[in-house]
């Protein structure tokens, strides 16, 4: 489907820059990519902070009661049973930060030897050399890193009492919450930032294209200055810019020639015939009769020939948007009437009845002379093909953000293929082959719509008849 | 009339001189910007007529703006192969006072200067106009033959106040368009005859003499005398 051009705007953007969905946003995409990043670089900060804190005091623990471990096996093995227990208790003694947790019992009976836990942990499973579990280490419940050492008919459990370890741990999770926050909210405020900077930076180039779709060759892209990507990008755009300038100058150049290097032959050619009929006696030999008509028929061909080059010239001229100079604003029913009344004599000369459906005041802004000739051209039609004793209606609505200009006639219609290619130059349907015209007229119709950023639109005027009759479409954006 | 033509093209031109002549005028001719705007300022012309397009340097627009800006009121009809609406617009704003596009009928051109050369005074703006019996009167917008009243709709009553304003002398289809419904189009057919005929039914009805004449290949004139 074709884009519909925002009404109103003509020689501004026809199509104003309004951001794509969000999910389809290029600026979108780069800010999510950029939180991202920003988030994956914050893990990794608190991973390394987590490893080198908590991690580093759990991996010191273990070294410790390894340490231990080894220091009172050898213990054992130099004074059994009694050496064990007194190094124990002196350890036990030594220990200020109270944090050391030792616990030595029969490997049969269980009997407590030594240590200062009152019993043998009951959870953790019976082979596990290492363990966490929680102890009633001094008369509080406290977490606790545990070894067991198995020596000949003893158990030796020997641990770290973990509490700070924990509290450390909690105070690093709530930060870590709490700085998670403050991420996703900074990547969130960096990505907003992002896509708005991207499509600040758009917006000119934006204007500008919109402008040119619409017509207006002058305009260019605004630098920022900042002699960046997107200025540069501007700068290739104007280049661009300036070269098509030049090309359409150029082309419009041409045309300007054409028309000189032809209509000047042209009038020579009738001038000549002019003079040829002014030399030859009005009333004379039926030579002479048979003569001047021939010079007056080369006169109305010329004519002819002028009219078309005309019509061809003024169709370019509107494609081109170059009547868009004479944009004003005017009252439209005011230029309908005089359309009406200008063809209302010639509709009833022909039997036909001219009716006009038209609002008070509508106000559009367009070329005036080229509006009323592209209703001319339509009433022109539909006069031809309507046989005498039928309507032919011109109304116009508005019908917001558009206004509608129909001219409505009981013809014989247009056939469905037909429509399609009414507007193009020369082309006429079988059925008008016998009637005078040049095939032009709906072409110009279309391109007067085109230059006013409206639309053509050919259809039945009452389908479920036979002959269904024509009704022409004439669609201008509202002023 | 002492009418200046300034046109590059000598077979235009002398087509042009012939016809202007053999109606009356006087016609100097220039074939280009300089010689012409020598001539449009040191000698008296009631007419000037400039190409659009003109080879030595001054084309036709420069040439009506040095004139102009000299404090030169005579009236400037353009002749011109460029049809684009902003170059009549050009022309126009440049201080030309008509503008006609080649190829053009002498008629055409004829009754253009005649217009231009005769241009009712602005100074003593009249209320009553009168053509033989008929007379029409711009203040009351009544229009009476022969002392009998003839109702005329309001566009009917524009296009005879034309007419009649330029009574004696051919106005074309084309100036009536531009003058009395002041649309610059090209309306395909001969919309303006069907009109000119309903004025003239109007007008004649119940009288032997007629008062409109068509003036074949050229136009319509009000004239008393048949």
């Amino acid at each position: 489907m074709r884009r519909k051009r925002a009404p109103g705007a003509r020689a501004q953007p026809p199509v104003p820059f309004t951001p794509p969905r969000l999910l389809r946003s290029a600026g979108f995409r780069f800010a999510l990519l950029f939180a991202a990043m920003f988030a994956s670089a914050a893990v990794a900060l608190v991973a390394v902070l987590w490893w080198a804190t908590a991690g580093a005091l759990v991996r010191q623990t273990d070294a410790a009661i390894r340490a231990d471990a080894t220091a009172l096996t050898e213990r054992w093995r130099d004074g059994y049973r009694a050496g064990l227990i007194e190094a124990i208790e002196e350890r036990l003694a030594v220990d200020v930060a109270n944090e050391s947790i030792y616990l030595l019992v029969e490997a049969g009976t269980g009997a407590r030897l030594a240590g200062n836990l009152d019993r043998w942990p009951t959870d953790p499973p019976a082979d596990d050399a290492w363990f966490r579990t929680r102890v009633l280490h001094d008369g509080v419940v406290a977490r606790a890193r545990l070894h067991r050492v198995n020596l000949p008919g003893l158990r030796l459990l020997i641990g770290r009492d973990e509490t700070e370890r924990q509290q450390l741990e909690q105070l690093l999770t709530e930060g870590v919450v709490w700085a998670s926050g403050a991420v996703i909210l900074f990547a969130l405020l960096g990505a907003w930032l992002m896509r708005q900077a991207l499509q600040r930076r758009m917006r000119p180039a934006f204007a500008t294209i919109a402008a040119i779709a619409g017509g207006d060759l002058s305009s260019r892209v605004v630098l920022s200055g900042r002699g960046d990507e997107f200025d540069r990008l501007a700068v290739t755009m104007n280049t661009m810019l300036d070269r098509i300038g030049t090309l359409m100058a150029g082309v419009r150049g041409v045309s300007d020639a054409i028309a000189h290097d032809l209509r000047t032959p042209i009038a020579r050619a009738r001038a000549k015939l002019e003079e040829a009929l002014a030399s030859t006696p009005e009333t004379s030999t039926p030579e002479g009769g048979a003569l001047r008509a021939a010079v007056e028929q080369g006169i109305a061909d010329l004519d002819n020939i002028s009219r078309i080059f005309q019509a061809l010239l003024r169709i370019a001229e509107a494609e081109a948007g170059a009547r868009r100079a004479a944009f004003a604003t005017f009252d439209l029913p005011q230029v309908l009437s005089d359309a009406a009344e200008i063809y209302e004599a010639t509709a009833e000369a022909r039997g036909l009845n001219l009716t006009t459906d038209l609002p008070e005041r509508l106000e559009l802004v367009g070329d005036r002379d080229l509006l009323l000739q592209a209703v001319a051209n339509l009433l022109d039609n539909a006069i031809k093909f309507t046989p005498p004793g039928g309507t032919v209606q011109l109304a116009a609505r508005a019908d917001p953000p558009w206004v509608e200009v129909s001219v409505t006639d009981d013809g014989p219609g247009l056939a469905p293929e037909d429509r399609a290619r009414a507007g193009e130059r020369f082309f006429r349907a079988d059925q008008s082959r016998g009637t005078p015209g040049s095939g032009l007229g709906l072409s110009l119709v279309r391109a007067v719509a085109h230059l006013h950023a409206g639309d053509l639109r050919l259809e039945d005027a009452k389908p479920e008849r036979n002959p269904p009759g024509l009704r022409a479409v004439l669609r201008l954006p509202a002023a | 009339m002492r009418i200046l033509l300034v046109e590059d093209d000598a077979e235009v031109a002398r087509f042009v001189k012939k016809g202007l002549q053999e109606a009356g005028h006087t016609v100097e001719h220039a074939p280009n910007g300089r010689d012409g705007l020598f001539l449009a300022a040191s000698e008296q012309f009631d007419l000037l007529m400039l190409d659009r397009m003109l080879p030595g340097g001054v084309d036709g627009v420069r040439l009506v703006e040095t004139l102009r800006s000299q404090g030169t009121r005579t009236p400037v009809l353009f002749l011109s192969a460029l049809s684009a609406v902003d170059e009549r617009v050009k022309g126009l704003k440049a201080g030309g006072d008509d503008y006609l596009v080649k190829p053009f009928a002498f008629a055409e051109l004829l009754a253009r200067v005649e217009a231009l050369g005769r241009r009712p005074s602005v100074d003593a703006p009249a209320t009553r106009l009168k053509v033989a019996d008929l007379e029409l009167d711009l203040l009351s917008r009544t229009v009476t033959r022969a002392g009998k009243r003839i109702d005329v709709q309001p566009r009917e009553f524009r296009l005879l106040e034309h007419l009649m304003r330029h009574a004696g002398q051919v106005v074309t289809r084309t100036m009536l368009l531009e003058k009395v419904w002041d649309y610059h189009f090209d309306p395909q057919t001969n919309v303006i005859d069907v009109h000119v005929s309903r004025l003239r039914q109007k007008l004649d009805k119940g009288f032997d003499r007629p008062l409109i004449h068509t003036v074949r290949n050229a136009g319509y004139m009000i004239r008393a005398e048949p």
